[in-house]
């Protein structure tokens, strides 16, 4: 059974629309991610399966019920938020047990729970602290214990890492994962960080604009990106004019005036039709630069001239100049970098790209 | 001079014309007052430099006097229980106001432009027995003559109410702005109903600026003199009133020094129980 269904819902501020009307079905136990840039309406509807704002159109289903006018605190949800948003004049303790309390859940039984919470989040000994006397990292990890602790039908997560530091936030997304992953908790995880929608997702939903622009799984969401905005919105790609001519073999022959005939697996090209204008993805990553004329005969190449280099340690973002297109590449890096001003070679496979439809 | 006695020595420059101004003006005349007090009015009426502790006695020993005290505690009290029950539902709208926050509390302290005692006045307005009201009522019809409304215990605290409730409201309104939201949402997720969320998260929370605004309304309440003397009647006279009689009216300053020098401690003391509890820290955030 479906744990959490959304039917066609919609929201409208006055005549913004937030949320144009979305379909989704999270299957019992996973973990889906809204991703966005903000103002994409993901929040909005977070907050709408939460409880905290009414759909204007629409329906809400959670595990078979429809909870459109079922008001927040009887929906048995799990809300972590942004800002933590710990009770500041509770005990970690209290804080931990407060859902419990609303519960028919017996004294003994409820110190026992907050016990196992504090336990699954690693700070087993900071029940009698204050919020105040913990630091963000900790203040987050009791808000998911005493979010998790009522058991709730729906874990919802709301940018819940991004008040982190980017070395905390690191672990602390291999942490939530893992504890999500125990006590199989059907999760909904809103951020606008490519990266630990990538990391901890099994469903990636993309959002621009209050619409779906995509919904898969991560290695499919980043490898055959069903829109141009998904594809440089999930990592950094270039798109190419060109010209579908027809298929064959399972792929999809695509004509580009920059790199000539390109075989796009057909896998990675479903919606591109036999024949007429497409673009081809060609992801930043996949496009390596070797130095002039030492282009590997099975790969497709050109010739190009580095334009901008930024180093950054372990690998390198290049600008380069192909004719006049302007190419991204980051290549992995154990030497020297090439110089700005260098003529290179620019290689790439053709199964590693993509192709969207539209000119 | 060294950068650290340069900076040691900065707030006392900042602080000395303000120093200067409060030594001045309030403490050398409150020193008087105390000195006034052991002083002594003869029969004759004119006053005899000592040390006299008449006036002490009959302040301290007279049951008419502790009865007035009683009586103003009492009124503060009541009128600040009533600006808090009246006070803390439109602090809590107007904190949680979408929009127009800027002009909700332009409303609240419109009053503050008009005299107090104006305000006060007004009253007389509405409800003496040519007022508003009891002009109204005889014209619907409800009553033949007019009601006698005025000048009781009643009107004093309704005057006092009417003076003090902004106090009150930006009190509580600063406490209440502070809290954050998503707590009453978090409180909610958890199964917690609106009212159950208010009484767990948003009211204790608030409490400070609640306990800040109740001090301020019942020192104000206490010690004033115009309601009581506007709005009540001869038998509602509070305590300022006897300082105001036995000044201006008796010419008995060393008596009128010693009362005056009563209420004082008394309210001093209230204060410093509250300093003690909660701290003078949170009555400074909803005065500023």
């Amino acid at each position: 059974m479906s744990a959490v269904t959304l039917s066609n819902i919609s929201k409208q501020f006055g005549s913004f629309t937030a949320v144009e009307p979305m379909s989704l079905d999270i299957p019992e136990g996973q973990f889906v991610t809204l991703l966005g840039p903000s103002g994409c309406g993901k929040t909005t509807t977070l907050r709408m399966i939460a409880g905290l704002l009414d759909p204007t159109g629409g329906e809400i289903t959670i595990k078979g019920r429809r909870v459109n006018d079922l008001p927040i605190h009887k929906r048995n949800l799990g809300i972590v938020f942004q800002n933590y948003a710990l009770f500041p004049h509770k005990t970690i303790a209290d804080n931990v047990g407060f859902g419990l309390r609303y519960r028919n859940v017996s004294k003994e039984d409820a110190a026992r729970r907050v016990r196992e919470a504090l336990e699954l989040v690693q700070l087993p000994h900071v029940a009698d602290r204050y919020p105040s006397a913990l630091s963000g990292g900790q203040q987050q990890r009791i808000a998911l214990a005493r979010a998790i602790v009522i058991e709730p039908d729906v874990l919802l997560l709301d940018e819940p890492l991004s008040a982190l530091d980017a070395n905390l936030r690191e672990d602390m997304r291999v942490e939530l994962k893992k504890i999500q992953h125990r006590i199989g908790v059907t999760s909904i995880f809103v951020t606008h960080d490519q990266a630990e929608a990538l990391a901890m997702s099994d469903q990636i939903v993309v959002m621009s604009d209050g619409r779906v622009e995509q919904v898969g799984p991560p290695e499919e969401v980043y490898n055959a990106p069903a829109s141009e905005f998904v594809a440089n919105f999930l990592g950094a790609s270039n798109i190419l004019p060109g010209q579908c001519t027809g298929r064959q073999n399972g792929t999809v022959v695509m004509d580009t005036p920059l790199f000539g005939t390109v075989p796009v697996p057909a896998e990675k090209a479903p919606n591109v039709p036999g024949a007429g204008a497409a673009k081809l993805v060609l992801r930043a990553e996949k496009l390596q630069l070797v130095p002039k004329g030492q282009a590997d005969p099975d790969q497709i190449s050109a010739e190009a001239v580095v334009e901008t280099v930024d180093y950054q340690g372990q690998a390198v973002r290049y600008f380069v100049c192909s004719g006049d297109t302007q190419l991204q590449a980051i290549n992995m890096i154990d030497t020297r970098p090439f110089a700005e001003g260098d003529s290179v070679s620019i290689q790439f496979r053709p199964r590693d790209c993509a192709a969207l439809p539209g000119a | 001079m060294s950068i650290e006695a340069r900076e040691a020595r900065q707030p006392w420059i900042l602080l000395s014309p303000t120093l200067t101004v409060i030594t001045l003006l309030l403490i050398v005349p409150v020193l008087f007052i105390v000195v006034y007090s052991f002083w002594l009015r003869t029969s004759v009426g004119d006053v005899q430099p000592g040390f006299y502790l008449d006036n002490w006695a009959d302040t301290l020993t007279d049951r008419f006097y502790r009865d007035i005290l009683l009586t103003t505690l009492r009124i503060a009290a009541i009128t600040t229980v009533v600006c808090a029950l009246m006070g803390y539902p439109a602090a809590y709208f107007i904190a949680r106001a979408k929009s127009n926050k800027a002009l909700l509390l332009l409303l609240l302290m419109l009053p503050f432009w008009i005299s107090y005692i104006i305000r006060t006045m007004s009253w007389i307005y509405i409800l003496g027995t040519n007022g508003a009201l009891n002009t109204a009522l005889q014209w619907l019809g409800i009553t033949a003559e007019p009601i006698q409304m005025l000048y009781n215990e009643t009107t004093v605290i309704l005057g006092l109410v009417h003076f003090l409730l902004p106090f009150m409201v930006l009190n509580v309104y600063v406490s209440l702005d502070g809290v954050d939201e998503t707590l009453e949402d978090a409180a909610g997720s958890l199964g917690a109903t609106k009212w159950q969320s208010f009484l767990q998260v948003t009211l204790p929370l608030s409490l400070p600026g609640l306990a800040a605004g109740s001090l301020l309304c019942f020192v104000l309440g206490a010690g004033t003199y115009i309601t009581p003397a506007v709005l009540g009647g001869p038998r509602d006279a509070m305590f300022a009133n006897l300082v105001y009689e036995a000044i201006i009216i008796q010419l008995n300053w060393p008596l009128g020094a010693a009362l005056s020098l009563l209420l004082l401690a008394v309210l001093g003391a209230l204060v410093m129980i509250y300093n003690h509890f909660l701290g003078l820290g949170q009555l400074m955030k909803g005065l500023g």
